[in-house]
């Protein structure tokens, strides 16, 4: 069987408020990168290679009580924040109930010959359901702060599950096929492969799909 | 099919990748309870030194604890490796918040790779620990820990005690490393309930504001008797023990803060070594007997003071936690007095401080000698056999125990070298330099001190050993500072930072204490006779002046 049928696929879903989600999305999405993002690989001869070093850093969340690690790698947060601040924005803006998802997908890169143009397998995928309420007064939005971050909680323990069942990861890569598996633009970290994309559901129940493919490489190669 | 066994290469990179697990685990774990943000840098260029690919400081006490804990094992099949959080108030309540649990089961993958996937699976599950160390319950408390409460460590090896997390207790899995010689487990317990115990366990450990009121009241009635000891104390013979005078001048006061541990010193009063611990003494014996256990108490935020025997009267500054190093069987009874009921109480009183306490804490250092902690070349075993004779030989023994005041991050300097410039608290400057300022001062000696000694001096004078725990000492108390990123100030050896976070969280004001309530209100009433004599007299007066009013 190939990936794709064997395609991992877990769904997240969150109730927020509307100045919550950026934050909440980025907790989820970081602690999924987090666990996929390996050090940069640095080839020798003979196809051996060594592993640069991740960091990691607190992040504390404004208007939930709650936080979280990421890796310590600006680039990695710039861009994921840019995807999260359109859905964000997208959300806010596509005048439905707040009812939307945004998707992580983890793929790999099967290159084909021309005409052919490469494939890409996804081999995880993470979509987080948001539901955005609207609160009334100054109380509930405290206890939204609380409960919210209680959710957020139990987001990253299911993450963490997930991520110790030790299913399914690419080969590592030779030199030649690196950039097939990983994303080897940044400077300081290598991310496997990955795109966001996200979707408004309109009060009618149907979905509006708004997908950026594959955003992040994209914005970084202007 | 049975595979052939462990190449020996394999064997030995795989005992070590499960040893440096094991420290990096409890790196991990501390840091992320010591209340502050944590930072590292990615480096694309491998260092060489960054076990699992991830950037993780090592702090020095902590992974010292740690590997004397292991006493160079592993963990194996009914032996695991323990972190135990727990929290401590001022008041001397303490409870254990979770454990860390890194076990071994027999369930083997033979097929594995060592050297890849193990190392592999082993950097994945310390990031799910970073991760879900900042999600339990204790995260939160521990990023607030300040003036009211403490959070504190501690590392055993072992079988694993879950009996003092409370009922209802949740556990959260952080994750499983399949090995060819057994599978690696890295879980946690949490209370959920954290309503504190309601009684009082530790009825001869008055709180410590009564202690600091002493300090600071003006003693209306000058003619009266000493001090008396707080009502807390009421069972005690008044007459026999510590004069609360001399227990000031012993307390070693606490300010906490939110921020790096160099604010963070306990207060200790004599008083409550009145009786000399034989049961510590005793409960020492039970780790030397088996396993080679190697029980340290370790407050992540702690710096403390050593008793300072020959350092005036000011002698006391006894190390909070001290005791808590000792009883390997009974970790609960390190936080304070038993309850059991049969362990005599414990030390544990950290104070609410002011500024002005907590410089007359470093006084004392000067001048004494104190051995640093330094970690032993020896092994465990052999520390912990020399504790179990339980008398030290000399009171320098008591001195032994850990007082490793950082001044910068991961820097651990003998305390003789220490100087106030040094020390990280804001103001250190202007803080009295030797003792003999302390004894001029008349907040600490009062004029009508008595003349009594403590018997807890004494006894220390003469067997040299209560509550000591010779081979464990330097062990015992680490405190750990990290330096903030801010600038600091080449004036004042205090950065923006540290001050910030010191006035962040100031100590109660003493006023507001319930017990200065009390014993002003008792005065108040007592005086009630005598002014209404004096207003009787002046009634007129009194009506004259009323009439001007209307």
């Amino acid at each position: 069987a190939t990936p794709a049928m064997n395609c991992r696929a877990e769904v997240l879903e969150v109730s927020v408020e509307g100045r919550q989600v950026e934050e909440a999305m980025l907790a989820v999405l970081h602690t999924v990168l987090l666990h996929r993002s390996t050090g940069k690989f640095h080839y020798k001869k003979e196809g051996t290679y060594s592993i640069g070093t991740v960091g990691t850093q607190d992040v504390d969340c404004d208007f939930i009580d709650f936080a979280y690690v990421r890796v310590s790698s600006e680039e990695l947060d710039r861009a994921l924040r840019k995807a999260v601040g359109e859905f964000k924005d997208a959300l806010r803006n596509s005048g439905s109930d707040g009812m939307g998802q945004i998707s992580l997908e983890f793929y790999q890169k099967k290159k084909s010959r021309w005409p052919f143009s490469d494939e890409c397998i996804p081999w995880e995928l993470w979509t987080i359901k948001v539901n955005v309420v609207n609160l009334a007064n100054e109380q509930e939005r405290q206890i939204c702060r609380e409960k919210v971050g209680e959710k957020l909680c139990e987001k990253i323990i299911n993450i963490v599950e997930v991520m110790n069942r030790h299913e399914y990861l690419p080969k590592m890569p030779t030199q030649s096929e690196v950039d097939n598996v990983f994303d080897t633009s940044l400077k300081d970290v290598q991310p496997y492969l990955y795109k966001i994309s996200y979707q408004i559901t309109d009060s009618l129940g149907t979905s509006v799909t708004t997908t950026m493919r594959r955003l992040i490489k994209d914005t970084l190669a202007l | 099919a049975m595979d052939t066994d462990l190449s020996s290469q394999d064997r030995k990179d795989l005992d070590k990748f499960i040893k440096f697990f094991a420290l990096k685990t409890v790196q991990v774990i501390v840091q992320a309870r010591l209340g502050e943000k944590i930072c590292t840098r990615s480096s694309s260029s491998p260092t060489g030194s960054d076990w699992f690919n991830l950037a993780i400081k090592d702090i020095p006490e902590v992974t010292h604890e740690a590997k004397k804990a292991l006493a160079g094992q592993l963990p194996a099949v009914g032996r695991s490796m323990c972190v135990e959080i727990s929290l401590k108030t001022s008041e001397g309540d303490s409870m254990e918040l979770e454990i860390w649990c890194l076990e071994m089961n027999e369930k083997c993958d033979k097929e594995i790779k060592v050297s890849y996937t193990v190392y592999n699976r082993l950097s994945l599950l310390l990031k799910s620990l970073l991760a879900i160390t900042r999600v339990t319950p204790a995260y939160r408390l521990s990023r607030k820990q300040g003036h009211e409460y403490v959070i504190l460590y501690r590392i055993y090896f072992g079988e694993v005690q879950l009996s003092g997390l409370g009922e209802g207790f949740q556990t959260v899995r952080v994750g499983t490393v399949g090995t060819p010689v057994g599978t690696i487990t890295l879980s946690c317990a949490y209370r959920i309930n954290l309503a504190f115990m309601s009684t009082r366990q530790f009825e001869r450990t008055p709180p410590i504001m009564g202690i600091i009121i002493d300090h600071f009241v003006d003693r209306p009635y000058p003619s009266s008797s000493p001090m008396h000891p707080c009502n807390y104390r009421a069972g005690e013979d008044n007459g026999a023990v510590y004069p609360s005078v001399e227990d000031s001048q012993e307390v070693c006061t606490t300010s906490f803060s939110t921020s790096p541990p160099s604010q963070c010193v306990f207060t200790v009063t004599k008083a409550h070594f009145q009786t000399p611990p034989p049961v510590v003494t005793d409960t020492l014996k039970v780790p030397v007997m088996g396993l080679a256990f190697s029980h340290q108490l370790s407050s992540s935020r702690l710096s403390y003071q050593p008793a300072a025997l020959g350092v005036g009267s000011a002698d006391m500054g006894y190390p909070v936690l001290f005791a808590g190093g000792l009883n390997a069987a009974h970790p609960h009874q390190l936080l304070g007095p038993g309850k059991d009921g049969g362990v005599p109480p414990i030390p544990s009183q950290p104070a609410h401080g002011t500024q002005a306490d907590q410089e007359r804490l470093c006084t004392p250092l000067d001048g004494v000698h104190y051995s640093a902690a330094t970690p032993s070349s020896s092994e465990d075993t052999e520390t912990v056999s020399n504790s179990s004779e339980g008398k030290c030989g000399s009171p320098h023994d008591l001195l032994e125990t850990i007082f490793i005041r950082k001044v910068g991050a991961f820097v651990n300097k003998p305390i003789n070298q220490v100087t106030m410039a040094n020390l990280d608290i804001p103001f250190a400057m202007f803080a009295p330099k030797n003792v003999e300022l302390e004894d001029n001062d008349p907040m600490v000696n009062p004029p009508d001190s008595p003349e009594t000694e403590s018997p807890l001096q004494g006894s220390l004078h003469s067997e040299g050993s209560s509550g000591s725990s010779t081979g464990n000492t330097h062990d015992d108390f680490v405190m750990i500072d990290f330096k903030p990123a801010f600038s600091k100030d080449d004036i004042l050896p205090m950065d923006l930072g540290t001050f910030y976070r010191e006035f962040q969280n100031p100590p109660q004001l003493s006023s507001l204490s319930i017990d200065i309530g009390a014993q002003s209100m008792a005065e108040d009433l007592d005086s009630l006779p005598e002014k209404l004599a004096v207003h009787e007299k002046n009634v007129k007066e009194f009506d004259a002046f009323v009439e001007t009013l209307q």
